[in-house]
């Protein structure tokens, strides 16, 4: 089984990784930070990965060639199966309120590239007729909310590209899943209050993730039970939704 | 960024202490001078933390800042021909058995529990059943990455900066953050092991049947009825094994099956059910005793099976006493501290004897010494249970002995001193902006 993953060092990139590294897989691990990357690749081969290999790339600053440059990614693994696209930023809601080029830069990080990315992928997967794409999205992108609308606004664009891909993929062959992580206790969340009971662990929404990519719906929540919170959150008249502060 | 939130809820093992702290995860080593630094800046003192599977405190740090090093859990690198393994100090045994044992290899030493981090046993220099043939953990320690609150990471060896290498083994985490270590592995040849069970009728027997264990089992250790009394006194099961040299290559599953889902309430654990307990557990040993084959997991990690088994214990926690007194004294000391015990009724279903051995550690603060070391559970019932330790602690001085501070949570401070005369060396070798509830009450 072979395995890219565009964003590696996220928390629950590398969970997922473990839980592939297990299973014997070989494993690209794409993006930016070099030391970190090979000390995420030393430790996958000795968890048990076939091999496990890096390459350097900022994922948000390829504007131009993504095709090219991810059908050369495929050729280093030697193939794939799956291709799992983990990274985003959270940003400041204030500060993109104030200042545009804020938002803007939320938006080009966790929509334009990675709709590019995910264009790209669909189209190699779909000349293969087999392999999943998988693409971490999120809760937030199922209403927008004051706390951090910008950043869910797109992920939700993201959600409706991954579903559109599903579509297209339709009997023929390949699959897209876009996974609706609810909060989870990664680097990302360091800022927020983690009491309460609904916080996930990286782990728990690789296990997610990995079982997404073999079967499941276009769209995945992790863990499960958000999928019937969302319902109730969507389905709240905007009446009731706006007195509430959560 | 990385950012230190507030948490009530940090307790220590054993659960007689809880306390807020500020706690950081870092995620990767590069990140650690920066959380030191916002640490420092803040004036908190400054504690790295593993799996806090220590009983005490000696993982806590109220008020002040835990590094939380359960997310550097990476192995960096492995050679199968000298076994030789380096990984960050957050992995866990569990993960590093994962790793080792289908290479056919295993840990030089590891104690009863498999959910402890590599930093928090070099922190400890912890000892298993095997100190006898073995040795504490800090005598496999090749090397290690030490970072210090003045953001410098320093590396020790056993021949290089020997003082604060002999000060960080066993150096109960103020030192510095341990950010990586490479220890030597041992070759195996199974996941089996080959185990011995042998019921003892006092401790005059138990030594005898140690003495003779000692040269042929690399692993011995026994469990010791402490509620029996009279001419049952020191009664027990002793447990000796081997690795295999044949069988399979793979451990079985071993993920917790039960889970004590909340607190016990107190009146579980009384002197009754805790005498019918140990009784049956003699019983069903002496029928069951003779030879067998076990695989690794339960014989290393009996407890492992069974989540949160401290809840056991009542919503009070529990107090664990682990003392260690030298062969001249170590018969009557043994003996006294059961007849203590028996007494009073509050002993545990886990009284384990074991002797050590002779092979010493670098760790200025290392616990083993040659001798028999005993320890108990006691459940937090208050000054009662604190009187009974306190008497405990009165044997073990006049032994000449010393008890073992990931366990304790309570002993007075002469008594630290008195046991570990290199203390005051120790201390020159504490980074400034490092500290924990446990040298707070002891060393200062
Ligand atoms: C069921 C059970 C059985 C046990 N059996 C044994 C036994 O047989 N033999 C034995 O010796 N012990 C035994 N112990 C105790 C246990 O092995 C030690 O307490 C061990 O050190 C716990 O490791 P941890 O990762 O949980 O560390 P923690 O409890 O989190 O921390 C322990 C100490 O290490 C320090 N520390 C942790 N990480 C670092 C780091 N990266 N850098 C610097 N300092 C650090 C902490 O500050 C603290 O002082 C047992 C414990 C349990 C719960």
């Amino acid at each position: 089984m072979r395995l890219i993953i565009l964003g590696a060092t996220s928390a629950i990139a590398e969970a997922t990784a473990r839980l592939y590294a297990a299973e014997g897989a070989d494993i690209l691990l794409v993006g930016r930070q070099t030391e970190r990357l090979s000390a995420t690749a030393a430790d996958l081969k000795m968890r048990g990965a076939h091999s496990a290999e890096i390459a350097i790339l900022d994922l948000a600053q390829t504007p131009g060639g993504v095709d090219e440059i991810f059908r050369n990614l495929v050729r280093q693994l030697g193939g794939a199966d799956h291709v799992l696209i983990a990274y985003g930023i959270l940003g400041e809601q204030a500060d993109a309120e104030r200042d545009l080029s804020i938002a803007e830069e939320i938006v080009r990080i966790n929509f334009n590239s990675a709709a590019a990315w995910c264009l790209a992928a669909a189209t190699f997967l779909e000349e293969q007729g087999r392999g999943s794409l998988i693409v971490l999205g999120s809760v937030a992108g199922d209403r927008g909310r004051r706390a951090n609308f910008v950043y869910g606004a797109a992920k939700a664009g993201l959600a409706a590209l991954v579903e559109g891909i599903s579509h297209r993929f339709a009997d023929r062959g390949p699959r897209a899943v876009i996974v609706k992580p609810g909060p989870t206790i990664t680097p990302m969340t360091e800022q927020f209050d983690r009491k309460g009971l609904l916080w996930a662990s990286a782990s728990q929404v690789a296990a997610v993730v990995r079982r997404a990519a073999d079967r499941g719906g276009p769209v995945v929540y992790a863990p499960w039970f958000w999928r019937y919170i969302m319902l109730i959150i969507r389905a709240m008249p905007a009446r009731v939704f706006n007195r509430m502060n959560i | 960024m990385i950012r230190f939130s507030s948490s009530e809820d940090i307790r220590s093992w054993g659960g007689v202490l809880q306390a807020r702290h500020n706690v950081a995860r870092p995620q990767w080593r590069d990140e650690l001078p920066e959380v030191l630094a916002v640490a420092r800046h803040s004036g908190s003192p400054i504690l790295a933390t593993g799996l806090r599977r220590s009983y005490g405190d000696t993982g806590l740090n109220p008020d002040g800042a835990i590094l939380d090093m359960t997310a550097l859990d990476r192995a960096i690198f492995f050679d199968p021909d000298s076994g030789i393994l380096r990984a960050e100090a957050g992995v866990s045994f569990d993960m590093l058995l994962k790793m080792l044992i289908r290479r056919g290899f295993f840990l030089p030493v590891t104690p009863g529990t498999r959910f402890v981090t590599l930093g928090g046993a070099i922190a400890n220099d912890v000892h298993g059943k095997n100190h006898h043939s073995a040795g504490t953990l800090g005598r496999w320690v090749r090397r290690i990455g030490l970072l210090r609150s003045d953001g410098l990471e320093i590396e020790l060896t056993p021949q290089e900066n020997t003082g604060l290498f002999g000060a960080t083994i066993g150096g109960l985490g103020l030192t510095g953050v341990i950010t990586w270590a490479e220890i030597e592995t041992v070759r195996i040849a199974s996941a089996i092991m080959d185990v011995e069970n042998i019921p003892f009728e006092n401790l005059d027997e138990f030594f005898q049947i140690a003495r003779q264990s000692d040269g042929e089992y690399e692993y011995t250790v026994a469990w010791v009825d402490c509620l029996a009394k009279g001419k049952d006194l020191g009664r027990g099961l002793f447990t000796r094994g081997n690795h295999a040299s044949k069988g399979a290559r793979l451990p079985t599953k071993a993920d917790p099956k039960l889970t004590i889902p909340f607190n016990f309430p107190s009146l579980v654990l009384n002197k009754l059910s805790l005498g019918a307990f140990n009784s049956l557990y003699y019983w069903k040993g002496k029928r069951n005793a003779g030879g067998s084959k076990v695989p690794i997991h339960p014989f290393f990690y009996p407890l492992d099976s069974i989540g949160h088994w401290y809840r056991m214990y009542g919503r009070r926690g529990m107090y664990q006493y682990q003392s260690a007194v030298p062969p001249e004294s170590e018969r009557d000391a043994t003996k006294a501290m059961l007849e203590l015990i028996s007494a009073a009724g509050e002993g545990s279903f886990l009284a384990v004897l074991k002797t050590f051995g002779d092979k010493s550690s670098l760790g200025m603060l290392s616990f083993p010494r040659p001798g028999t070391t005993l320890a108990l559970d006691f459940p937090n019932r208050g000054s009662s249970t604190l009187r009974l330790m306190g008497r405990l602690d009165a044997i073990v001085r006049e032994a000449g002995g010393r008890l073992y501070p990931a366990k304790d949570g309570r002993m007075p401070a002469d008594m630290f001193r008195a046991g570990y005369p290199h203390w005051q060396d120790f201390a020159k070798y504490i980074d400034p902006a490092f500290e924990s509830h446990f040298w707070r009450r002891v060393g200062q």
